[in-house]
Order: structure tokens, then sequence, then C-alpha cells
């Protein structure tokens, strides 16, 4: 039977009775970027519940699209990074590590964090058995470790293909942090099998696909709409710290004609004193040492549905 | 629950570079810059489609961005897509002419064979023919009998080359399908370059089974298409979106060598009377600036292809 409430995490309102969440320094917003650094197989194996290409194969207009991003847009994206003192956190499909090794160097280099995003975009959790799910995730820990020597802590399924079991999975096998939970501004417990671990927030409404492909926002609104969200989101902190993430792919941001109003966004945010420029680990780190056990106590059983 | 089979969670094609041979992995920043004829930084290639749109159309196997969309006989739709091969191109010619700009048009054979006063117009003013297939109803696509593609191929090109007296070099498959041999036919049809693959800013070297074939930079996602139609921007948006693309390209050049900007119109969308200053607003700002070249595909393709 499926489930009508995932029940992975309690009711806590978005009001005074919240326990406050301090940063570092007493930054206001915890603001952290993630790019999407993805690998799309042009002739992926099939799944029987998701096919990857909606054209028939060989989809070149869906392939070559994204693949833009790792030829061009990643690069011109790095700069912007680099000229606002960014470092990213990598949604990563780890098999880029073997396509596109001088990618995964120029963000170790520069201190970014890596987190996994499956193996590829064009392979999903759908169907999956358990120990197949363990199987893909025990890759990512490996790939991730033997490239980078990073240990993984974070996790976004793969073109967010989940099965009920997934986040459990992640939890047991000694992730701390998932961003596939969209319920909240501030980071909260996830209710896991083996224990509570956290959500940190990432964003579908400030992920440039959904900005750009799906709300069909140009790429200068774009830009207002990322200032009209910190701009909320640090006055808010002022009471309790925020969390504020943009989204990114390469394959879209990276374009000439977006990357402009994008930087001047970034820059914008990144100029502000109260801001903590983070990385998605560094956060769930934070929460997890400082406030999960405060936000687990303060949350409120959630009641049966009718 | 029996689970995925194992070939899966298996990855045969997990290597260095690519997941296939057609090209080579290559970063945009670590190629060997490119100088362009009189040291320009851009190179400006502007791309009309002259396309038909049968009101017959089958849609086969799906239906091309513009096809016919209420029931036969959708006059409606067809005769708003004409509208861009009998006023839209007319207008965009006059807007180019007067900035000094020549163009690359993508031609349906279609409108090739019916309207040879315009192709003869196109060829008056030194405009390079891009063969863009049969019409916009004959897709290029994997099911479709190899013969019957190589068919499409050959008409397409042997009226192009009838009517217009060009050696036809480029190629933009409709609506940018492609089946698993459309590059190895092209490439076999002699043609040189082929503007479907939309990942790169600069052109590249691709492998076809009977030759060599380069792609050349033909972006989607900043056509009058995506922008007005599907995005529903403005027309200042599209000016805007244009510029801002024209600026980074023209700065990168300073340090990362000469660069193209590739803009691809169609004649029934940017063709309308209250549009078309739109485009003009853009390119001006482009032609003002010092250090653009203006070309065709095939003069942009010459001057790189001798630099590699």
């Amino acid at each position: 039977m499926p489930l009508r409430d995932p029940g992975l995490y309690d009711y806590l309102p978005y009001d005074a009775t919240r326990p406050k969440i301090t940063w570092p320094n007493g930054a206001r917003v915890a603001f952290w970027v993630a790019p999407n650094v993805e690998f799309y197989e042009l002739e992926p194996a099939k799944n029987p519940t998701r096919g990857a290409w909606p054209k028939p194969h060989p989809d070149v207009v869906g392939y070559s699209y994204r693949d833009y991003g790792n030829r061009a847009g990643f690069w011109r994206m790095l700069e912007s990074f680099d000229r606002c003192g960014m470092r990213g956190s990598v949604s990563l499909n780890v098999a880029m590590c073997e396509h596109h090794p001088e990618i995964i160097e120029a963000c170790a280099q520069r201190g970014w964090e890596f987190y996994s995003h499956g193996t590829y975009n064009t392979r999903y959790m759908l169907n999956m058995t358990e120990a197949q799910e363990r199987e893909v995730i025990q890759d990512s820990i490996d790939t991730i470790k033997k490239h980078t020597g990073q240990r993984l802590d974070g996790w976004l399924s793969p073109a967010l293909t989940y099965t009920e079991r997934t986040l459990d999975l992640v939890a047991d096998m000694g992730l701390t942090y998932v961003c596939d939970l969209f319920h909240d501004d501030q980071p909260s417990p996830v209710k896991t099998k083996t224990g509570t671990i956290a959500s940190i927030p990432y964003s579908l409404e400030m992920n440039d696909t959904i900005a750009y492909n799906v709300n069909l926002v140009s790429p200068r609104a774009y830009g207002e709409i990322i200032k009209r969200q910190f701009d909320r989101l640090y006055e808010e902190g002022a009471e309790s710290g925020t969390v504020m993430c943009i989204p990114l792919h390469p394959y879209l941001v990276g374009w000439p004609h977006r990357i402009r109003a994008f930087e001047e966004a970034l820059r914008y945010i990144t100029g502000h004193d109260k801001v903590w420029l983070a990385t998605g680990r560094e956060i769930a780190q934070h929460f997890i040492k400082h406030h999960l056990a405060d936000f687990k106590r303060a949350s409120l059983k959630v009641g049966e549905a009718p | 629950m029996t689970g995925m089979p194992p070939e899966y969670l298996q990855y045969p094609m997990r290597r260095y570079g690519m997941d296939h041979d057609r090209y080579d992995w290559s970063m945009l920043p670590r190629r060997k810059p490119v100088t362009w004829p009189g040291n320009a930084r851009v190179a400006l290639w502007v791309i009309p489609a002259l396309e038909w749109f049968p009101i017959d159309m089958k849609g086969k196997p799906f239906k091309p961005p513009g096809a016919m969309q209420t029931a036969y006989p959708d006059l409606r739709h067809y005769t708003l897509r004409d509208y861009g091969n009998r006023v839209g191109i007319w207008r965009i010619m006059k807007a180019l002419d007067r900035l000094g700009i020549r163009a690359s048009a993508a031609a349906n054979a279609a409108v090739v064979a019916r309207y040879p006063a315009l192709i003869k117009a196109c060829v008056d003013r030194r405009w390079e023919i891009i063969a863009n297939g049969v019409d916009m109803d004959h897709l290029h696509y994997t099911g479709l009998p190899i013969e019957e593609e190589r068919k499409q191929i050959e008409t397409t090109l042997s009226v192009l080359q009838r009517v217009s007296g060009q050696k036809i070099r480029g190629w933009l498959s409709p609506a940018k399908s492609q089946s698993h041999a459309t590059l190895d036919l092209i490439a076999a049809a002699g043609l040189d370059y082929c503007c479907d693959w939309v990942n790169d800013d600069m052109p590249y070297a691709m492998r076809a089974q009977t030759g060599a074939l380069t792609a050349m930079p033909h972006p989607i996602d900043i056509d009058d298409y995506t922008i007005l139609l599907q995005n529903h921007h403005s027309e200042d948006e599209f000016t805007e979106q244009l510029c801002d693309q024209f600026d980074v390209l023209y700065d990168e050049a300073a340090t990362q060598g000469g660069r193209i900007m590739a803009i691809s119109l169609h004649p029934w969308i940017t063709g309308q009377p209250y549009r078309i200053g739109a485009l003009e607003k853009a390119l001006t700002h482009m032609v003002q600036r010092k250090g653009v070249w203006s070309a065709t595909g095939a003069e942009i393709l010459d001057a790189w292809k001798a630099q590699q």
C-alpha cells in the first residue's frame, strides 16, 4: 500500500515557539549554492517507470543541451563563483569523476564540497531492491572518497527519484543530511528507521531549472527573484537563522545570456555582512551539533488525516 | 518487488570522456584560442530558418515546433507559418541589408522549390544556403528506413544546389531530430558541418563513418521560438537577452580568443511588424562594436578549420 504521508517529519510552526537558530559569527542567513554537476547518458539502460529521454533515441537536443554544461557552462559559472568568493556544494552524479575528472579537480582545488546526486542523472532509484539501492549509495561513498578524499555526508536523489526506503538507507549508510525535502526554510530533523538526520533547505523555487524552464523566468528576472528571496530571509534571520540555497545547473545558468544577471545577484548576497557563506555539510554539521535536539523536542506530533 | 535487472547497475560506458564516440570531450576555456579575420572578437552568424509546414502533417515521430495544431485543414497555423516565407523573411532581409549583415538561410527543400524567387534574393545577397531537410514533416529519426533517410538528404541537397547554384556545406535537421545514421549520411553526402547539437559555443570535430564533420553552434535557448513563444518573454526581453549573450561573448573573446554569436530566427515569429524592431535593436548594438565580423557559417567554419 502506498503511504499517504511519507512520515519523514513532525510539525513545527514557523513562529516564535520554534527554537532559535544561531549561525556562526551572528550571521542571519546561512547561504549555500549547489551546482548540479551531472552526466546524462545518450543510451542509458531503461527503467520501466521513467524513460530517460522524451524524444526517440538518439535525443540529440536533450542530450547535447545538458552536455553544454560540462563543455562550456560550468567554466563560466566557476569564474562567477571565484569573482564573488563563493564556494559550491556540488550535487554530483558520481560517474562524472570518471567522465570529466577535470571538473572534479577544479572544484576540489577550491575546497568545494561534493555530495551525492546518484551515479548518473539517467539512472533512477525507481523499482530498485534494497540491495540495489545500497549498491548505488555505496558507489557514491566510494567514488567520492576515491576521487576527492572527501567523506560523503549529503544526498539528493538522482533526478529526484525514490523508493519509500531511499532516505532510510541514506541515513543507515552514514550520511547526515538530505536535500530532497522542500517543507521548510530552516534545517529540520528527518525521521528514518535508523535515527534522525537533517534536512537542509535546498529550493525548487530558486532552482535555475524550475525558474528558467518551468516558470519561464527571464535571466534578469531570475537575478531579481534571487535578491528578493535573500532580502526576506535576511530580514527574518535577525530573529532566528535562516538558510538560503541556490541550486544551479551549469547547462542553464552557464549560458552567456544568463550568467551576468546571476553573478550580479550572487555578488549582492555575498556583499552582505551577516551572511554565512557556507557549504551544505557545514550547515548540517552546525545544525546537528547545536539545534537538532531542540528541534526534535519542540516538534509536534502530526494528527491523523480523516 | 523483483527490482531492476542487473544491467541497470552496470555502466559499460563509464570511462574517461564521453559515453559515445561521436566526438571527444573538450573544455571550452582550455582550447587553443581562435583568431577571426581582421582580428575580430566575435563572428556574428545570423541563421533565419525557411520552413514549410505542409497542412496535412503527420508529425512522425513527433510534432516539430511550429506544427499544425487544430483539426485538418488547419488554415490558421499553415498560413501563419507560410507568412514567414512570404512577408517575414523579406522584412528581416531589409533589416539585415541595412546593417550590412549577410546571413545563412537554413532552408527546407520545399521552400526552395516552391519559392525560387526567395532563394534568388538570398543568393543575390551572397547569403549562404544551409540544408534544412525536405520540409517540416520529414524528420530524421531512428525507425525511418535508412534508404528513405538517405533519399531525403539527396533530395534536399539536389533541390538546394539546383536552385541556389551553391555547393551546400551546412546541415540542420528539421527540429534538430537525428537518427543514429544521420551524421554518417550527411557526411557521406559531402556536407561539412552540422547545426543540430547544442552543446558548445564554438565549432568542434565530430566523427562519422564516412569522414569528418564539424559541429557548429546553433543555440536554441536564445532563439526567437524559445524566448518569445515558449518562454513568453516580451520583445524587449528578447533584445536584452541577445545583447547580454553578445556582451559576455565579446568580453570573453578578449582573453579566450574569437567567439561566435549565432542567432537562429524563425521569420514567422521575428518577421512580425511588432517584433522586427527588437531584432534590429539587438543587431545594431552588436554591429556598432569594434571587432565584429559578420559572416556565414561556411566562412566561420573555414576560418576555424584553418587554425586547428
